[in-house]
């Protein structure tokens, strides 16, 4: 399955008063896919982007919190899923995009082979699943986005389209300025 | 050494509360467990997020600020030592508004921190003033009464503050 395919999926979904937190390469294809202006990209640290978004989901219990994580980001935050369970948000949304490699720093392999959805699922995600397959992914979300959080979607995916690497943008105060007056205008 | 005083766990959790601040974000750390963390997991007027590594709570407090949400993170310094990254990427570069509790786990209550026969100890306040987050010794009861400016400072001025725990508060 594509990355940028199965993002085109998840946009169809995503409404404006949702959250979006997007990590490295699948934030860099969110940017070029959408203009979401609830899109967080300042997660700062790599591994940090579940724990940006359970901030947000109790913040903001009123909204959707969708978080595009890695699967190298998530092995540096495995705690995060223990975490994120425990805290009893039910709105948040969990996708790892796995293609197994660290595809912004050289393409290197991570150290081994994870089942992250039987990972969540031990840590006491509510409804976990893995997908490889976009029609089956079209298929499944809406009954994830029904379901009360925490939700965790494992996606297996290859890499879609060349999209331009914005770093600049996602360290950037425009990016946090953006997201905040987006945050607290919509929340009026 | 029998008339070392220490600050009072009540009035630090007071001050949390006039400052605004309505999630805490922790892991235990032996200098503030009895005295603020347990108190803290009883009080109905702060949400207690525990987590399972101190960079999360770096996150998480970021994140909520953007909501206007106010929140302070309680660890041990070995879990501040552990964060640097992150509070140097989200904190310090970000420009937000992290305020976090330190216990001086392993300082002598009679000495100050910079005297400490423990190395790690030690190194906390030079290591905080190498990255440039501002901070504030918690030791005695008077030094309670600023919590709440500087935290009121901190998300005024969108920076990080660290208060340092130098001896164990009293339990309510």
């Amino acid at each position: 399955m594509r990355r940028d395919y199965a993002l085109e999926v998840l946009r169809d979904h995503v409404g404006p008063a949702d959250i979006v937190v997007a990590v490295y390469q699948s934030c860099f294809d969110w940017l070029a896919l959408t203009d979401h202006d609830l899109t967080y990209v300042a997660t700062g640290a790599m591994g940090q982007a579940s724990s940006h978004a359970l901030g947000l989901a109790l913040a903001c219990p009123e909204r959707r919190v969708f978080v595009f994580d890695g699967d190298g980001s998530l092995l540096m935050n495995l705690g995060s899923l223990v975490t994120i369970a425990g805290a009893g948000v039910s709105n948040l949304h969990h996708f790892v995009f796995a293609n197994g490699i660290y595809e912004v720093n050289g393409a290197q392999p991570l150290p081994g082979e994870v089942d992250f959805a039987a990972m969540a699922a031990a840590a006491g995600y509510a409804r976990t699943g893995t997908v490889e397959d976009i029609e089956v992914f079209r298929s499944d979300l809406p009954g994830v986005l029904a379901a009360d959080g925490p939700t965790f979607t494992a996606l297996k995916i290859e890499k879609g389209a060349d999209y331009p690497w914005r770093y600049d943008y996602i360290h950037s105060a425009e990016a946090r300025d953006r997201f905040r007056r987006a945050l607290n205008r919509d929340s009026r | 050494m029998n008339d070392i005083v220490h600050p009072d766990g009540a009035r630090i959790i007071a001050g949390l509360k006039q400052a605004g601040v309505r999630f805490v974000v922790a892991l235990p750390d032996i200098v503030t467990s009895d005295g603020l963390l347990w108190p803290i997991s009883r009080d109905p007027d702060l949400h207690l997020v525990r987590i399972c590594k101190e960079d999360e709570g770096i996150s998480i407090c970021a994140a909520m600020a953007y909501s206007g949400t106010r929140a302070v993170l309680l660890m041990q310094h070995t879990g501040l030592m552990d964060s640097l990254n992150a509070l140097r990427a989200i904190g310090m570069d970000y420009k937000q508004p992290i305020c976090m509790m330190v216990g001086l786990q392993g300082k002598e209550p009679h000495l100050p921190a910079d005297q400490s026969a423990s190395y790690g100890v030690r190194i906390v306040a030079p290591v905080l003033d190498a990255m440039g987050v501002s901070y504030s010794m918690i030791e005695k009861p008077i030094d309670v009464s600023m919590i709440t400016g500087e935290i009121d400072a901190a998300y005024k001025g969108a920076r990080p503050h660290c208060f340092l725990i130098g001896r164990a508060p009293v339990a309510p």
